[in-house]
């Protein structure tokens, strides 16, 4: 077996209907899972940003990131080391109060992990975490173990990347520049 | 004061075809495309529509219609069973890079999501199969998206488009505006040449003592034949073929060592692994060329120079990548290469002709008894239809064997299925091969299992006298498949054996002369009254039942230990 590691790829693609799709598809096809997905609006107009979290090797990943900007209305593919990104994961818990009241170990918990109280009722809270995804699975798993757990979100990881240069604007600058010119 | 003119999305689709450059449209109508079929009835002075007699066959005629003319191919479909019926059409040409457009029907917007009679997802289904699939549901878009669906089609790496077109988008009205799509921001159809990459790929060329190049069909999709040409000549480079790239260069160049991989000759396979500098231009380092990759060229620098990035480093690693328009990289790295003879490197391969000429050549060429070989009928017709015939092919050892045996001496000279490898593709390609280009002789050879596949395409031949000569090597066998089973399967023909109609008698229903030849004596009369018939021809050679393929590099082996012989 070849080496896994976890990646992060962000994709930048046109705001049109059936990308995901097509994005999704190229991760079928290699049988990677993804481990966590987000597409959301990005800095630039009309362009959308997948952040995708997948296990798999580097002879994989580079397929991966080949294929998917070979998708027509992919702009960008590329993918990143931890160290190369900021990166957060906001999470939810909702959490059985009754449990809450007679726990003194669970309020130091929320407190520990720096939970933020989204809503309190007399049977439940909903508390809201916001940090690396070890960490919300670690209160998850902690919550499990204190069984009060009624209900559990999370969003997938964003990120941003660490480096000056902005290389899907400057790539959008560099396309519009040539399509200018063939217009011509 | 200019008045808007409203026109139906019909006649919107019609007039964008018809202004990017389609004279030609290989259809069947149906429920779901009628409005599109009655305004084809306003053009037929523009439009020539081939009705064919299954969309399978339509996709194919396409294929072989845009790859004889270098022109986009165009299939207009229903929705539902006409539409899936082209899918295998649609991933056979993504696999070969062809430019078709395929236009089907859809049901109307409203009724999309409901089970309606013939709705099916056709978008979805081809995404993964096609180079792009678009589903147009207003009028408006018609003239836009149809100017895109060609630029895509046939810049960059060309293949297939799909536009699925609703039913209310055709009735409905709008104006027809003038479209031209030269630029797609997300799509880089030219990618920028590394000049660095270019001169490390010169300077590895300069200094190899044994190169050797790869010539795929992507020197026939970018035009760059003669780039090509100046390239091997200027430093004395031999090269070899994929089955898409036979006919670059005229098999009779003195540079040209023949087909590569599985069935190709003993020779390239051999000085793959002999050569220090590999180029492959506009190739994909196919499983069917390079056997297992872990003993392929491993001693050898590799430069590729390929349009898609996606494909460099794919299967082969690339010491050098070249990324680009193989017409300007050829170029660009010809002007940096310095004169050379290779002269001692090239008579080198002389040996394994010679080897493969007496264990294989000779005996399928030149037999001395028995049963006709597919091999010398191959030969026979290439000797008759002498220069600038386009051979098209089916697929299993039909295939092989005319790719082995035919001799090209034009560019743009070779329809095949080699990436998909569709049995029944060789007909309704002949088609479109002859529609493509009237002015050169179009053959098809094909087996007795393909041609059924396909066969009632000789409706559509009969119909419109298309001038196609179809060779039918018949072996009565799946003789590609039973090949296999005698080499890995201890002989255990398991159902490969076909109990074959009287072909002769069904060529005549449709109206089309044909000859059966058995006895060695006739074969060159019979593939000369071929070839002075006008119109279409069939002929069938009853060949050897257990012929085989040699030599072989058997699935998985190594490129230079080829089977000469079994
Ligand atoms: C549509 C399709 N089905 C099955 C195959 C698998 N296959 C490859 S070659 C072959 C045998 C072809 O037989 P025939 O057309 O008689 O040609 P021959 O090899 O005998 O020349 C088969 C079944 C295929 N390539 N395509
Ligand atoms: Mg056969």
């Amino acid at each position: 077996m070849e080496q896994t590691a976890l990646y992060t790829i962000i994709v930048h693609s046109e705001n049109f209907s059936g990308i995901l799709n097509q994005v999704a598809a190229v991760f079928t096809r290699l049988q990677v899972n993804i481990e966590s997905l987000n597409v959301s609006a990005s800095s630039l107009p009309n362009v959308h940003k997948f952040t995708i979290c997948c296990r798999t090797t580097e002879k994989n990943i580079e397929k991966i990131l080949k294929q998917t900007v070979k998708k027509l209305d992919v702009i960008s593919a590329a993918c990143y080391t931890d160290k190369e990104i900021f990166s957060s994961e906001i999470a939810m818990y909702k959490i059985s109060t009754n449990v809450f009241d007679d726990s003194e170990s669970l309020s130091r918990l929320l407190r520990e992990y720096n939970t933020h109280v989204v809503e309190v009722t007399p049977e439940y809270i909903v508390v809201e975490l916001t940090g690396s995804g070890e960490d919300i699975t670690e209160l998850r798993e902690k919550l499990q173990e204190l069984g009060c757990i009624r209900q559990f979100v999370r969003s997938g990881r964003i990120a941003v990347t660490a480096s000056n240069a902005e290389k899907v604007s400057e790539l959008m600058e560099k396309r519009e520049q040539i399509g200018n010119k063939r217009q011509l | 004061m200019n008045e808007k003119q409203m026109i139906s999305g019909s006649e919107i689709l019609i007039r964008s075809l018809i202004r990017e450059g389609t004279d030609m449209i290989f259809g069947y109508p149906g429920g779901a495309i009628m409005p599109v079929y009655d305004a084809l009835m306003n053009h037929t002075d523009s439009i020539d529509h081939v009705l064919v007699r299954h969309e399978q066959g339509a996709t194919h005629a396409a294929q072989g219609y845009a790859r004889a003319s270098g022109k986009v191919g165009v299939c207009l479909v229903t929705g539902g069973p006409g539409a899936t019926n082209t899918i295998t059409g649609i991933a056979d040409a993504m696999l070969d890079s062809t430019p078709i457009v395929v236009i089907a029907g859809q049901i109307t917007t409203d009724l999309i999501g409901t089970d309606a009679f013939q709705e099916v997802d056709f978008t979805c289904v081809t995404q993964p199969i096609s180079k792009w699939s678009y589903q147009i549901s207003c009028p408006e878009e018609i003239s836009r998206v149809v100017a895109r669906a060609f630029f895509v089609a046939k810049s960059g790496r060309p293949g297939p488009v799909v536009l699925s077109v609703t039913k209310n988008a055709q009735v409905g009205m709008a104006e027809y505006i003038h479209e031209k799509v030269s630029f797609i921001r997300s799509y880089d159809d030219d990618p920028e040449i590394d000049m660095d990459a270019i001169e490390a790929a010169a300077d590895a060329i300069n200094h190899a003592q044994r190169p050797f190049v790869l010539a795929g069909q992507g020197i026939e999709l970018g035009n760059a034949q003669e780039e090509f040409r100046t390239f091997v000549e200027k430093a004395d480079l031999p090269f070899g073929c994929t089955l898409l790239g036979l006919s670059v260069l005229p098999s009779s160049h003195r540079l040209n060592k023949g087909m590569l991989g599985m069935h190709g000759n003993l020779c390239n396979n051999v000085k793959t692994n002999e050569c220090d500098v590999l180029v492959a231009v506009g190739m994909r380092f196919d499983d069917r060329v390079t056997g297992n990759v872990d003993t392929y060229a491993r001693q050898a620098r590799i430069i590729h120079l390929d349009i898609d990035a996606s494909e460099i480093n794919k299967n082969v690693h690339a010491d050098i990548p070249v990324l680009g328009d193989c017409r300007k990289t050829l170029k660009l790295i010809t002007e940096r290469l310095l004169p050379a003879n290779h002269g001692k490197w090239i008579s080198s391969f002389a040996q394994y002709d010679r080897e493969e000429y007496e264990k294989v050549v000779s005996k399928e060429l030149h037999p001395k008894e028995g049963p006709l070989n597919m091999g010398e009928v191959v030969d026979a017709v290439s000797r008759a239809c002498g220069a600038g015939a386009v051979l098209v092919t089916d697929v299993g050892q039909n295939q092989m064997m005319a790719a082995r045996y035919f001799r090209f001496s034009e560019k743009r000279s070779i329809i095949t299925s080699g990436g998909m490898g569709t049995m029944g593709f060789g007909v309704p390609a002949g088609i479109g091969a002859a529609f493509g280009r009237p002015d050169r002789k179009v053959c098809v050879f094909t087996g007795d299992g393909g041609l059924q596949m396909t066969i009632q395409e000789f409706g559509t031949i009969m119909e419109r006298r298309v001038p196609v000569k179809i060779i039918l090597l018949n072996n009565n066998y799946l003789g590609n498949v039973r090949q296999w089973q005698e080499l890995f399967f201890h002989k255990r023909y398991s159902f490969t054996r076909l109990d074959n109609p009287d072909f002769q008698i069904l060529s005549s229903a449709y109206g089309i002369p044909s000859k059966r030849v058995i006895d060695r004596k006739d074969l060159m009369p019979a593939v000369e009254e071929m070839m002075a018939e006008d119109g279409p021809f069939f002929l069938e050679a009853c060949v050897a039942e257990e012929g085989n393929v040699m030599p072989m590099i058997p699935p998985g082996g190594t490129v230079d230990n080829m089977l000469m012989e079994c």
